[in-house]
């Protein structure tokens, strides 16, 4: 007979994880009455202390990063975004750094039907070849993170403490010049009252909220409060310092020192890419210039096709499309009109931003000149961003050629700059690049 | 960060005694921590290890986990990892009926990590000590080589998921067994493939064999072969080189092959690099299994926290609230892949299969519909039957096995196609099959399975490594490419070539992709690569 298996059975001896084979290697040792207390120890020591007492800043990162080029290695940290659904129209842009490790990886995407985009697991009813959900194409394909900017973002007031961030990181890591003219306005600075400080005992409005929370805390502290039964707040015990008011207080507010003009051509011709190119760019732009600013910086949206509008914020602007013709020139005019109405050129540093794939039905451009020198005056910078579109990339656009043709770009150097590149041909890095080529001292 | 108090404690370790009366088998001591979701952001990167090494990749990941968790707030219940003792996390804000349930869930995790035989080589492992003596020595070398240590983790890691983790499982499963290779060689591979010999003869020599342990005990082998020697001079040079050509498997896992032949790492200056390829290496292949056995571990722990926690008296008062819990968990979704869903109905399957007696080699020969639906020898081996799954499978054999046309119907699943549809400008979801073959490939091509890429050792020279990569019907990923052999140049000293398979795709007629395929080699020479078609 055959000696029976060794007992796999589960026995307490075997309850320490060991397998048997070992246990036997390791003796009378007893791994199990030792082995806690050292790793709590440790475990405790570690994390305890923060277990990332050595985790890098972004700001580490991003200078790491650029230390690989010196080093004769790509950079790897890119700058994604996530963009957080709000209830409501606008989203909030959070900007993080991404990176992934390169390895050797097997490529999914090759398809046999080229119509069809991938499978997945189902369940349920249905017969084979029934469609059972549709999801509308999203230009943009990815969802959640991206890089750059402009997928669906938030409107300007969502948009300003991560715009300051991704503006310090493009500044940083893209060594973007620094604006000379910064500050050349003054900056007033106002006072507003308000109900925001907050004080005990006595006061103008009596905040409920963070009374009943130190109410709660003192009756805690006072073992007032027995978790296991119902609350009754007829119970607790009331110190009138428990009570908080809201206070009138002095609040300084800055004005803003910079206004941003986005402008665009949001005719049919501009739909898909060069829409998501223009808007990209503009909001590098703006998260640049509000690091610049220090985070005062005001914005105004106008679209154009035809004619020329005002909308209120980043995201109609970025969303909006019409299909008609383009005519550019009433775009300028607005801006114009504006900045003589409001009187902005008084106490704002003005820049403004226009992107268009250069169709114009205007082939000589007049107009378009006319109201730029007009503008001149008044800007710091107006930067033009043109689109070419794929199918004539190689191919000048009416825009390029009267604005070329005017000399503008020579005679008001200091002023207008202008960017251009194909609509298929635009990532992060080439977005970056044209702002360096607008801002250029 | 904080040990559980002494009273959730307890509830763990009644837990733990109602797990081993249902057969469940796990080492005595475990530890459990409370984490913030701030904690759980910043160990995620580290693969949940508080002590892993320190690297810059995973501190943008916290950064970016960050983020996310400000757009996304979403906490894991629980996390374990597999180490002596186990180590659990716990979200702060669990009530305790939950925390029961979550217990029972990790328990079989557990209980999977300490008997699933792809984690035999981490049975013995401190992995959490180990990791710590590792990460005290990358700082020190740090301290001393300053980022140059992190361009090496990096170079390491690129090639960290081609392990060659099945031969690793294979050398150590033909080690442990008790005969030894030598016999084996000449019983199967000598005797029958170079000799010729007929069964008998074999049976002949086994039998003989048999006879020298019964009478030389532990010397039986040697004398053995010694005697052989008159017989058989060829023997031992044959066998060691077959012997030779079999390990070759071994060896031939790149990061060890590189941290044995590379000339660059063979300098003395330069000899601190091979500590962090094993280090890159071993903590690489500590993790092989786990991505490999995900959806029959989390069947396996969904399994048993609600066979456990139904029938455990603390349910009393949360029935309804576990439901929607469990629910939330285990439900398969009508679109989409959820491999705890899937995970626990196969466990189930396995479990019912069993106690019908269907394995049996009868049932598998009626036609019958009916008469299927109807067997039923009631064997009751159907909770054996789970636990012999829980120690010999993963994730590619449990599907591949168990996955039938039954399985499919019996939860109405089908694979979900996607496709543009341009007249709408959406994208259109839709039933494509329900065929369990198809379904079975879904998943399959879904699971993890890194390329197969070896050394070429007679186009290897100290200039140049040359690497091959086995096509298996993919080509590689071509935006890494560059990245990783330039990684590998600094790590070899020399050029690096890859031979690999490309695919080019073609439109035919109706729409349908036409496919050519060309061996290419890419040259990574000074930094720049280049390209020629073979």
């Amino acid at each position: 007979m055959t000696k029976p298996k060794e007992n796999i059975k589960c026995t307490m001896a075997d309850l320490s994880g060991i397998s048997s084979a070992n246990r036997e290697s390791r003796g009378t040792f007893r791994l199990v009455d030792i082995l806690p207390i050292r790793l709590e120890t440790i475990l405790y020591n570690l994390l305890s202390k923060s277990s990332v007492l050595q985790m890098h800043t972004l700001d580490d990162l991003i200078e790491r990063d650029k230390q690989r080029e010196e080093d004769g290695f790509p950079k790897r940290i890119k700058l994604g975004k996530i963009v957080k659904p709000v209830k409501g129209k606008k989203g909030k842009v959070i900007v993080v750094p991404t990176t992934t490790e390169p390895k050797f990886n097997h490529d999914d995407s090759i398809m046999g039907d080229s119509d069809e985009v991938g499978s997945t697991g189902g369940s349920g009813k249905g017969e084979e070849g029934e469609v059972i959900g549709k999801q509308p194409i999203d230009n943009n394909g990815n969802q959640g993170e991206g890089q750059g900017a402009g997928q669906g973002s938030g409107g300007d007031h969502e948009l300003t403490s991560e715009a300051f961030d991704l503006g310090r990181i493009l500044h940083e890591q893209f060594n973007l010049p620094n604006l000379k003219v910064k500050g050349s306005k003054k900056a007033f600075a106002k006072y507003r009252y308000e109900l925001t400080d907050r004080n005990r005992g006595f006061g103008q409005l009596l905040d409920k909220k963070e009374s009943l929370k130190r109410i709660i805390q003192t009756n805690i502290m006072l073992g007032n409060i027995d978790l296991q039964k119902e609350i009754n707040p007829a119970d607790f015990i009331v110190s009138p310092d428990s009570m908080v008011y809201r206070i009138m207080s002095r609040e300084k507010e800055f004005e803003s020192q910079a206004l941003v003009f986005f402008v665009r051509d949001y005719s049919g011709s501009m739909y898909g890419n060069p829409t998501e190119a223009v808007c990209s760019q503009h909001l590098l732009v703006y998260s640049w210039l509000m690091y610049q600013y220090k985070n005062r910086v005001k914005t105004r949206f106008i679209l154009h096709d035809t004619d020329a509008k005002e909308v209120s914020d980043f995201y109609t602007y970025y969303k909006s499309a019409v299909a008609g013709g383009t005519q550019i020139y009433p775009a300028f005019e607005m801006v114009s009109k504006i900045i003589k109405a409001e009187n902005l050129a008084v106490d704002y540093n003005i820049y403004i931003l226009y992107g268009t794939d250069g169709d114009d039905w205007d082939k000589s451009g007049d107009k378009v000149v006319e109201e730029l020198k007009k503008l001149t005056p008044y800007v710091n910078r107006i930067g033009l961003t043109v689109v070419r579109n794929s199918y004539s990339a190689g191919v000048m656009s009416t825009f390029e050629n009267y604005i070329i043709a005017s000399g503008l770009l020579r005679t008001q150097i200091e002023k207008i700059r202008m960017d251009v590149f194909t609509n298929n041909d635009f990532d992060e890095p080439r977005l970056i690049e044209g702002i360096k080529k607008l801002f250029a001292e | 960060m904080e040990l559980l108090n002494q009273n959730t404690k307890k509830i763990m370790e009644e837990c733990k005694s109602r797990a081993r009366d249902a057969g469940l088998c796990f080492g005595d001591s475990s530890l459990e921590y409370l984490v913030t979701n701030k904690d759980m952001t910043e160990l995620s990167p580290k693969l949940m290890i508080p002590t892993l090494y320190n690297y810059w990749v995973n501190d943008v990941e916290v950064l970016k986990g960050k983020g996310l968790y400000e757009a996304y707030p979403n906490n894991p219940f629980e996390t374990v990892i597999n180490s002596r003792p186990a180590i659990s996390f716990y979200n702060d804000n669990n009530p305790d009926w939950l925390n029961i349930m979550i217990f029972y869930h990790v328990l079989a995790h557990i209980d999977f990590f300490q008997n699933n035989r792809f984690f035999k080589h981490t049975w013995n492992d401190d992995f959490v000590g180990q990791a710590l003596a590792d990460k005290r020595l990358i700082e020190q070398l740090r301290g001393e080589q300053g980022r140059w240590v992190d361009y090496v983790i990096e170079f390491a890691r690129s090639i960290d998921n081609i392990t060659n983790f099945y031969n690793l499982l294979h050398y150590d499963y033909n080690k442990d067994r008790d005969v030894s290779l030598r016999l084996n060689y000449y019983f199967e591979v000598f005797l029958q493939q170079e000799k010729k010999t007929g069964e008998s003869l074999v049976f002949n020599e086994i039998e003989r064999y048999n006879g020298f342990v019964e009478s030389h005990g532990a010397l039986a082998e040697s004398i053995f072969f010694s005697e052989l020697k008159d017989i058989y001079p060829e023997f031992n040079a044959l066998f060691t080189k077959w012997s030779e050509k079999n390990n070759k498997s071994k060896r031939f896992d790149l990061l060890s092959y590189i941290n044995d032949h590379s000339p660059f790492l063979a300098k003395q200056k330069n000899i601190w690099m091979k500590e962090i390829l094993a280090i890159v290496r071993n903590t690489a292949n500590y993790f092989a299994p786990q991505i490999r056995t995900k959806i029959l571990n989390e069947g396996w722990a969904s399994y048993w926290h609600d066979n456990l926690f139904t029938a455990d008296p603390r349910i009393a008062g949360h029935e309804v609230d576990y439901a929607l819990v469990n629910a939330k968990v285990t439900s398969i979704s009508r679109v989409g892949l959820n491999p705890y869903a899937i995970g626990l109905r196969l466990v189930e399957y396995v479990k019912e299969l069993s106690n019908k007696g269907k394995f049996d080699y009868r049932y598998s020969l009626i036609t019958n519909v009916e008469n299927r639906l109807a067997y039923n020898k009631n064997t009751n081996q159907g909770t054996e039957s789970i636990f012999k799954l829980r120690s010999d499978f993963s994730d590619f054999s449990l599907i591949n096995t168990f996955i039938d046309q039954d399985f499919i119907d019996k939860h109405e699943l089908f694979v979900t196609g996607k496709r543009i549809n341009k007249q709408e400008n959406v994208i259109d979801y839709y039933v494509k099959s329900r065929n369990y073959k198809d379904y079975k490939r879904m998943i399959t091509d879904s699971l993890y399975h890194p390329p197969k890429i070896d050394v070429d050792e007679q186009k290897t020279s100290e200039e140049t490594l040359y690497l091959t990569h086995l096509f298996e019907g993919k080509q590689l990923v071509f935006d890494d490419l560059a990245d990783v052999l330039r990684g590998l140049e600094f790590l070899w000293g020399g050029e690096v070539q890859l031979e690999t398979t490309e695919i080019h795709a073609m439109k035919g007629s109706d729409n349908k992709n036409l496919f050519d395929y060309k061996r290419v080699v890419y040259t990574m020479s000074k930094k720049k690569i280049k390209r020629a078609e073979l």
